[in-house]
């Protein structure tokens, strides 16, 4: 590890850097004065409306397009079989293991469904309501299969997802630390815990999740013109110029990616879509610019799921709640194909089921399954919250059988602040990190002692309103990611990104970045640090991005990278305009370079108070009139930055939830955090990750869920039907921070864009499991809605003890959106 | 999302409507204000060849004291009803209700009258209304009558109003001095209601001399909870008594399965909000 020379602290209130600036892009986001790819028109454009299968799993015996090609304004329905090769493959970029099993994944396929969602037809139209008109019209024959949905059953091969693979079984992932070297054998620690020690073992449900990011998908094609334009609404405008030129055979210097402002993602856009390659197809062939624009029912069912795994956990430990080892055995559902990063979401939990912990051993194996539903991929935290929720929920449940406090038994083995850096038994090393005062400062702010009080009280008094408080820690690796370790792991692309600044003429600065944003407020914060690098006003700052035309190079946002690596980018490629600007200054000042020094914005001569600002150099090289000799006129400067590690930021959450005996009801009553993120470079824009971070791990924990009916049909597919909560649903959260620079980059920041959702879903469910310990509960499956809590609460009367019985199996929508059943159907009289 | 195509009439007056419904019969739907026919529109789960919009029509919002009754417009909204001081007085489990429905903007577009027609039974309009004995004003082209609300919610969606009728009006029934309370269980504050109770009792002394119970969500329509009514009849108001009466609120009803929940647990809800509510309507 290299300790980065001359980084600063957090800045004080005079520089940028610290400072609670507005977003400078929410006025036009919020407004909608702005270019959303939907709102793109251009002349001559067409527009495409999917028909997509009602069923899991079905041959495709005819599709019968002559009605739809006959109705008003169409110009042409295609099916899998008419596009054939054209269409090109969707691409998965992690392949786990050598192994790895993997459909070949086309965006239509033309003879098998293996989704409900899955595209069998696009209509093309003049208007998007005459494609839609039109989609209604085409006719499909499906002979329908057994579909395979059940995800333990699946990994037992009982249906096959794909026949033609023979298997549903996709590969098997495994660490060993005793292989490793990086610690001891995990069954000879749970073989001793078992003799003389502790050994706890759970299976813990992670439920199926749909990222619901409030901009459905959008995707316009401009085939005219020299290269090629793709307005997507997508994370990964690089990605997807990339994997469009690998899978078409279009040269990639044909291909123009553009991401306009793009409306939330929480990874759901980070997906390289068959809806993107239809269009591109479509609008080639035709010859014109073609749109298409998702439904909010078609985003929920046919964008890519998140989480959805059975995780099977052995937890070894002496009597004094030391723990000597952990084994961890996953079941990952892939869904119908494997997604472009697919299976290495759970991977990624690979390394964090340790969690802050030092543990002597541990084992981890993923096996990941395919099956009839659509396929999963990253999702906010991309297998670190799975990892946390599985550990975080064991050290609970350690902690309970010793009958120890859930803190004590983490501090037991927790690594101490002065044993940084350290090197986890999953072979990574932590820089910093100080649990201590974290968990200390939580503690207190949260009034940890008085809410315990008031639980035995309520407890005593046999209140039929329990009070619950769960305890959650938690790191993640952040900042994806060093590429040879990327590489290491076979995946298919490196984790650099790339900045370049430009100098202009009149002294304000374009900076272009490759880290395109989503609505995370980068325009704002890599304003900040540039500004205080380069010295110049926030104002005269312009953040370029998301068009490979001005954006050429980049791996674009996801996995709390945009700050760490991207702004790392950004302050390397700022030095490089001082460096390049200080002979300038010299000579206009007529002095030695090595006599230059530069601060906030401008250069003086050491110990004189001759200077000019980078301003005013700016200008003199622009005109060019007088120059150093040989320099070339340009102080534009560029950098693409490879991290040297991930960084580990870390948090301690506390939670205290009121539980309703008598309903299930569970009513959150006070949440505090305390995350190290290392400096913060605008407080207002980490507050605001880390409360949505909250809401949406919350959401996991209480609220969301997919669902799906023995058919294969996703039955919460409309917000009636998938519970997003809002403001109206929770209370607000104490935020705190504790700060340790991260030493693995100039700023000494840490990933904040996942902090939240990874610690608060086993902060909650651990609250939810707490205040129902005096009924003998040890867990509740999530989400743990009102009714689980409930026949929890009176599993003595015969219920599942987690309250998994499960009623949702068979149950209907409200809204009924498949309209398949009638719960919707036959109204009568006057619209409310 | 986008509706099937369909024709739009905008009559601006009931004589012209019920000729509209006369006419296309069947492929006719009415829209007041929009709040549960637009999306259904949207989802295409029903594609009607016309749409005869009410909006227009003069003189069918307002609330009017006619005596011991209130006269409530069909295309009243929501908002309307939430501020309004004669509901309030007279009507009370209304004004609690309607507080429960929904959200602002839904509550500034929707009515009443279209709630009620729509009948969905997890609609938060149905069981105050039922428990209010509210009466329905039906025009058809042969005239205005008049149906009472336990004949008006015939099933699912459907209601005593004929494919050729228009509801009109809604009376309530005076409950000056009433207590009332409307209890809501929900899991996210923008969602129908897994199961609602709506009360409203009068008491004397301490003792409740009338009690009515109306339940949201508990079958295919909004259902009187008439053995918990009968119980607490007579009965003082206290935690025993009226968790006793309480414990017959799910009698008789046949509650639906969903993501929310299964219908035993239902029925359990139906007993603990029913004794909430009517403790919350005695003691208010």
């Amino acid at each position: 590890m290299t300790v980065t020379e001359d980084r600063p602290a957090a800045a004080g209130p005079a520089g940028e850097i610290g400072r609670d600036r507005r977003r400078k892009e929410d006025q036009r986001l919020i407004t909608g004065r702005t270019r959303w790819t939907d709102n793109i028109t251009l002349p001559g454009m067409l527009h495409m409306a999917m028909v997509r299968s009602p069923f899991a799993h079905a041959k495709i015996v005819s599709i019968d397009k002559s009605e739809a090609e006959a109705a008003p304004n169409v110009v042409g329905v295609f099916t899998g079989a008419d596009l054939g090769e054209s269409q090109g493959v969707l691409i998965n970029a992690w392949p786990i293991t050598p192994e790895q099993v993997a459909p070949v994944h086309l965006p239509m396929p033309a003879d098998r469904v293996s989704f409900a969602g899955e595209i069998v037809a696009v209509v093309v139209a003049r208007t998007a309501a005459e494609a839609r008109d039109a989609a209604e019209l085409v006719d499909v024959d499906y002979e329908e299969l057994p579909a395979a949905l059940d995800l333990k059953e699946n990994a037992e091969d009982k249906v096959l997802a794909h026949p033609d693979l023979g298997t549903n079984k996709s590969a098997l992932w495994v660490f060993d630390s005793a292989e490793a070297g990086t610690g001891g054998d995990v069954e000879e620690a749970i073989t001793k815990a078992r003799a003389d020690g502790v050994v706890v073992e759970r299976e813990f449900r992670q439920q199926r999740l749909i990222p619901a990011f409030m901009e459905p998908r959008s995707v316009v094609v401009d085939p005219t013109g020299e290269q090629n334009t793709m307005w997507s609404a997508t994370q990964v405008p690089h990605i997807l110029r990339f994997a469009l030129a690998a899978t078409t055979g279009v040269p990639e210097s044909k291909i123009r990616v553009i991401a306009p402002d793009v409306g939330g993602g929480f990874g759901g856009k980070l997906q390289v879509t068959p809806e993107e390659w239809l269009t591109w197809c479509l609008a080639r062939r035709i010859g014109k610019p073609v749109k298409y624009t998702e439904t909010r029912s078609e985003s929920l069912m046919a964008a890519h799921h998140g989480r959805d795994q059975w995780q099977k956990l052995t937890l070894a430990a002496e009597k004094d709640g030391t723990v000597t080892g952990l084994k961890v055995e996953l079941l990952a559902d892939l869904g119908s194909h494997v997604a472009v990063v697919g299976g290495g979401v759970p991977v990624l939990g690979a390394f964090m089921f340790n969690a802050i912990y030092k543990f002597p051993a541990y084992h981890f194996a993923c096996q990941t399954v395919l099956s009839n539903k659509a396929w999963t991929d990253a999702y906010r935290g991309a297998g670190r919250p799975e990892a946390t929720f599985g550990i975080e929920r064991m050290m609970t449940e350690l902690a309970d059988v010793l009958g120890v406090d859930p803190l004590e038994v983490r501090e037991k083995n927790w690594i101490k602040h002065d044993e940084f850096p350290f090197t986890t038994v999953a072979g990574l090393e932590y820089d910093s990190g100080n649990y201590e005062a974290a968990t200390e400062k939580a503690k207190a702010s949260f009034g940890y002692d008085e809410l315990r009080a008031e639980q035995q009280r309520r407890r005593d008094a046999g209140d039929p309103v329990q009070l619950g408080i769960g305890v959650s820690t938690f790191t993640e690796m952040c900042g994806l990611a060093p590429s040879r370790v990327l590489g290491s792991l076979d995946y298919g692309a490196g984790g650099w990104e790339h900045a370049s600044v430009r100098m202009l003429a009149t002294g304000t600065v374009e900076i272009v970045t490759g880290a395109s944003a989503h609505g995370q407020g980068h325009e704002t914060a890599f304003s900040q640090i540039v500004a205080d690098r380069l010295g110049v006003p926030f104002e005269n700052v312009e953040v370029l991005h998301g068009d490979t035309q001005i954006a050429h190079k980049g791996l674009d946002t996801y996995g709390s990278r945009s700050l760490v690596v991207g702004g790392e980018a950004l302050v390397k490629a700022a030095d490089k305009v001082i460096e390049k600007a200080k002979p300038v200054a010299a000579h206009m000042l007529e002095a030695s370079v090595d006599d230059i020094e530069f601060s906030a914005g401008t250069f003086t001569v050491r110990g004189t108070d001759q200077g000019v600002g980078i301003g005013d150099i700016a200008g003199a090289v622009f005109a060019a009139h007088d120059l150093p000799d040989g320099m070339e006129p340009s102080l534009d400067s560029e950098a693409t930055y490879d991290p040297i590690n991930f960084n580990y930021p870390h948090g301690t959450h506390l939670c205290a939830v009121e539980v309703d005996t008598e309903t299930g009801q569970v009513q959150m009553r006070k949440y505090t955090c305390v995350d190290d993120i290392g400096n913060v470079i605008n407080p207002l824009i980490v507050a605001g990750q880390v409360h949505g971070g909250l809401v949406q791990g919350i959401a996991q924990a209480l609220f969301e869920e997919a669902v799906h009916d023995e058919s294969g049909t996703l039955v919460s597919a409309s917000f009636v039907d998938y519970l997003v909560p809002t403001a109206a649903d929770l209370i607000s959260f104490d935020v705190e921070h504790n700060t340790t620079p991260s030493l693995t980059n100039t700023l000494g920041t840490k990933g904040v864009g996942e902090a939240g959702t990874i610690a608060s879903t086993p902060a909650v469910v651990n609250a939810v499991v707490d205040a129902l310990r005096p009924f003998g509960v040890d867990d509740v499956v999530m989400p743990c809605t009102p009714e689980r809590v409930w026949k929890a609460v009176h599993a003595k009367d015969g219920a599942a003890a987690d309250g998994a019985d499960p009623t949702t199996g068979a149950a209907a929508a409200h809204f009924d959106t498949q309209d398949t059943a009638d719960r919707s159907a036959g109204q009568e009289g006057a619209g409310e | 999302m986008i509706p099937a195509q369909f024709d739009y009439a905008a009559p601006t007056s009931v004589e012209e409507a019920l000729a509209l419904l006369a006419e296309h019969g069947d492929e006719a739907k009415v829209i007041a204000g929009g709040q549960s026919l637009l999306p259904v529109l949207r989802m295409r789960l029903n594609a009607p060849g016309i749409v005869v919009d009410l909006g227009r029509i003069e003189g069918l919002s307002g609330v009017r004291d006619d005596g011991d009754v209130l006269t409530v417009g069909a295309m009243t909204t929501h908002a309307e009803m939430l501020g309004n001081p004669l509901v309030a007085e007279h009507a009370a489990l209304v004004t609690k209700a309607v507080h429960h429905l929904a959200d602002a903007q839904i509550r500034h577009r929707g009515t009443f009258g279209g709630a009620l027609a729509h009948a969905d039974p997890a609609g938060d309009m149905g069981a105050p209304a039922l428990a209010l004995d509210a009466e329905f004003v039906i025009a058809g082209q042969s005239g205005v009558r008049t149906v009472p609300a336990s004949d008006f919610f015939v099933d699912l969606f459907e209601t005593a109003i004929g494919e050729d009728e228009l509801l009109v009006g809604v009376r309530l029934p005076k409950h000056t001095g009433w207590g009332a309370h409307y209890e809501k269980f929900v899991r996210v504050a923008h969602q129908w209601p897994i199961v609602a109770v709506a009360a409203t009792v009068k008491a004397e002394g301490g003792t409740i001399t009338e009690a009515r119970v109306g339940l949201t969500n508990m079958g295919s329509t909004p259902l009187r909870a008439t053995a918990v009514e009968q119980a607490l009849t007579g009965q003082p108001a206290t935690e025993e008594t009226v968790r006793a009466a309480a414990a017959s609120a799910a009698d008789g009803t046949a509650p639906p399965s969903d993501l929310n929940g299964d219908s035993d647990y239902r029925r359990h809800l139906a007993t603990v909000l029913t004794r909430r509510a009517v403790l919350a309507a005695a003691g208010g």
